[in-house]
């Protein structure tokens, strides 16, 4: 007979038996019970300062090893506070399963105390939400939260659990089966199909792999290598899949799209045949429809069927996981290697030194200066402290699209930011969540100074776990980005983009009891990062750079990938 | 021209949000809902008539076809499939036109659910252009009141319906 527990630690042995280690929460009077619960567990807490950047650190804990991150908040506010990192993790198919607490189920719908329609607010931010009404589903509940958040195109799975519940006393009985007769997992891929791209990869002249985030999710970066290197097709991988193919592979090229190097968006307008990996075709790496690719034929590879053909119409459709698909892909392609063949071999040489011409042509070189820091100049000496081998959470903005071109990533799950979403406060969390999961590694939070003052609270955490998380503010004492545009697409008329009165690191950091610097001299930045990196715990380095600069290649909204604007300040008019 | 969604749903709360969820995240407004038990209680049948135009519509269907509540969803728009509607009519009669709207709804095939001095209640069942016009011609004898029940739909070939097995619950995750 098992012995009577309650609903609190039924699901801490659920949370136990799904491996989880460690998670991220802030309680509230409806955990209380579950929060008793943790206070003699093994797994351990981690006390956030704020529920979303719970969520966001278990963004970061799940993107940096591929587990399923877990949060934890209470009722009403707790909850709705989850709910950015939600979405943050839907739009980049994240595994995540978030624990809500619920007032009663008595109180369900009363107006009661702290309550929100958690699982009505929450329906469209996650691939599936739960609403436990009794302790006998929650172990089953829980282990398919589990299980659709890691399946599949991973993403968030919430549990909302009333007080109740977690107090109601009942018999632990181990979940043996999980069964979702509609839930979909695609993952062998269509033979046929497989024959038919290896097929047209080999008869391409001008091939060209398109990889994303989907690399990244199903673990595919050798079976990615190994069939770049098999065709020895150029490859950009985008904001998502960087480290997908190490950034010092001979066949990388850099990331696509709207910062993307011009050799990369010229690849992808000039290829026959776009190889598309565990990609969707977003709006940021296509520039104009229309005008995406215009000669290809396409490829796609994805898990998820509702992302092929959503935005561009595939030849060579693909439902699969990545890695078992490319596993299968590129052992046809090794069988169905064909004759030397002059003609072929040829246009592929003269396809790659049209890709080195480009690369040539407008490189993507980190600006420098005597007198200033140029942002470019502050994430390419964190790109030589890490030498691809450091984690990079990043907020959003700038420093996010200059981190993107310039910091080197050896492998996957290195970079972290928040890509679809674009949620600013995400570097600093998702930091922390990285450092838990790998206390091994140097994790880097570069954030602007506008994203930085969003996630203020979490130096408490970082302070009190003596997380020795190395924060690189780069601060242009503006909303980067937004700027940007302003002076670009809204003649320079700056509105509400100024961002004075940082405060002084220095102080700021002290105050948390650990070590703070701001530099504003180039001479200063490689001897400064040297030293937060030496520092056995959290360091704060507020970079002041030179405020104006604009992050360039740029594709303007609504542009094609083709039609970059390569420098200040007069746009550059890129031959067809 | 309107559209034809079906599906197959677990009988679970909230499944219904979650399909009519994604209609109304892209800002689509629908015709017509119906949802029941299927043979299994387990399962309900919902048909949908929306105003989607084709690639949309196969987009939205995909998206429905993710929904962890949702076996199968399959546009019958322009597939073999028959359609039918249940209209209940309350016709307030004078005296004289009785006999005339009987008439009239025997003509459509409808059914007397009730009958009173004041008038009738009744009932009828057809493609929705058909129940038009009998609401048409029901209005020309008086005031009438409606209760339209929406498409229900069933489709003339057989759908494969493809279902997930058991899974273990650590298995998977570990393989990941």
């Amino acid at each position: 007979m098992p012995t009577l527990t309650n609903g609190a630690k039924m699901l801490l042995e659920c949370l136990a038996r799904e491996g989880v280690d460690c998670f991220f929460g802030y309680p509230g009077g409806v955990t209380l019970p579950f929060y008793d619960a943790i206070y003699d567990h093994h797994i351990r807490h981690v006390l956030v300062r704020h529920e979303e950047n719970a969520c966001f650190a278990a963004e970061g804990y799940a993107r940096a090893t591929g587990k399923v991150g877990v949060c934890c908040a209470t009722s009403g506010p707790g909850a709705t506070n989850l709910v950015t990192g939600l979405v943050d993790a839907m739009m980049d198919s994240i595994p995540v399963v978030a624990i809500t607490g619920q007032v009663s189920s008595k109180l369900i719908g009363s107006d009661a105390f702290q309550e929100a329609d958690t699982f009505g607010i929450t329906r469209s931010c996650t691939k599936h939400n739960y609403l436990v009404k009794r302790l006998e589903d929650l172990p089953q509940v829980v282990h398919e939260a589990f299980y659709i958040a890691a399946s599949g195109r991973p993403g968030p799975v919430l549990v909302d659990v009333p007080k109740d519940v977690f107090q109601a006393q009942g018999h632990y009985a181990p979940v043996t089966s999980i069964h979702l007769p509609g839930y979909k997992v695609f993952t062998e891929g269509h033979t046929g199909q497989i024959r038919r791209a290896a097929q047209l990869m080999w008869e391409a002249e001008r091939p060209f792999v398109y990889a994303g985030g989907g690399i990244i999710a199903a673990d595919a970066s050798a079976e990615l290598r190994e069939l770049v290197e098999l065709l020895d097709a150029p490859t950009v991988t985008t904001l998502m899949g960087l480290g997908g193919l190490p950034s010092n592979h001979p066949n990388f090229v850099s990331m696509p799209g709207m910062h993307g190097s011009y050799a990369a968006n010229m690849g992808m307008t000039k290829c026959d045949l776009l190889i598309a990996l565990g990609v969707r075709f977003d709006d940021r790496v296509t520039g104009r429809l229309a005008a995406f690719a215009p000669h290809a034929k396409v490829i796609h590879v994805d898990i998820d069927p509702a992302e092929i053909g959503k935005n561009r119409a595939a030849d060579v459709p693909i439902v699969g996981d990545v890695k078992r698909v490319l596993g299968r892909l590129n052992k046809v392609l090794e069988e169905t290697r064909p004759e030397h063949d002059e003609r072929l071999a040829a246009a592929r040489t003269a396809w790659w030194s049209r890709i080195r011409g480009w690369k040539a042509e407008h490189p993507l070189v980190p600006i420098t200066s005597d007198s200033e820091i140029k942002p470019q100049h502050l994430v390419s000496e964190i790109d030589r402290l890490s030498g691809g081998e450091a984690i990079v959470a990043s907020d959003v903005g700038q420093h996010q699209m200059w981190a993107a071109q310039f910091i080197r990533f050896n492998g996957p799950r290195l970079w972290i930011n928040s890509g679809g979403l674009g949620s600013m406060g995400f570097g600093l969390p998702s930091a922390i969540g990285a450092q838990f999961a790998r206390p091994d590694k140097l994790v880097f939070a570069l954030v602007g100074d506008g994203g930085f003052q969003m996630s203020i609270p979490e130096l408490s955490t970082i302070a009190s776990y003596g997380l020795p998380v190395k924060i690189v503010v780069m601060n242009n004492g503006h909303l980067g980005m937004v700027r940007q545009w302003q002076e670009l697409f809204y003649n320079n008329r700056l509105s509400a983009v100024e961002l004075d009165s940082f405060p002084d690191a220095e102080k700021l950091a002290a105050a948390y009891g650990f070590k703070g610097r701001t530099i504003d001299k180039p001479w200063e930045l490689g001897p400064a990062l040297e030293e937060a990196v030496r520092e056995p715990g959290p360091y704060l380095l507020n970079v002041k750079v030179s405020p104006f600069e604009n992050v360039y290649p740029m594709v303007p909204a609504g542009g094609a990938i083709n039609e970059m604007v390569l420098a200040p300040p007069q746009p550059v008019a890129v031959p067809k | 021209m309107l559209q034809v969604i079906s599906l197959l749903v677990e009988n679970k709360p909230g499944a219904l949000m979650r399909v009519t969820g994604l209609l109304s995240a892209r800002g689509y407004n629908i015709e017509s809902l119906t949802v029941a038990r299927t043979l299994d209680p387990e399962l309900s049948r919902m048909t949908i008539v929306v105003d989607v135009d084709a690639t949309l519509r196969q987009q939205v269907i995909k998206q429905m076809n993710k929904l962890v509540n949702v076996l199968q969803a399959v546009d019958l728009t322009e597939s073999p499939a028959v359609r039918r509607e249940m209209v209940l009519v309350r016709v307030r009669t004078a005296q004289e036109t009785r006999t005339a709207v009987l008439k009239e709804a025997e003509i459509f095939g409808a059914r007397v659910v009730d009958s009173s001095t004041e008038g009738f209640a009744l009932e009828v069942t057809g493609d929705p252009e058909k129940l038009d016009e009998f609401i048409d011609v029901m209005r020309s004898y008086g005031q009438i009141e409606i209760t339209r029940s929406g498409v229900v739909a069933v489709s003339l070939e057989a759908k494969k319906l493809k279902l997930q097995p058991p899974v273990e619950p650590r298995v998977l995750t570990e393989s990941r």
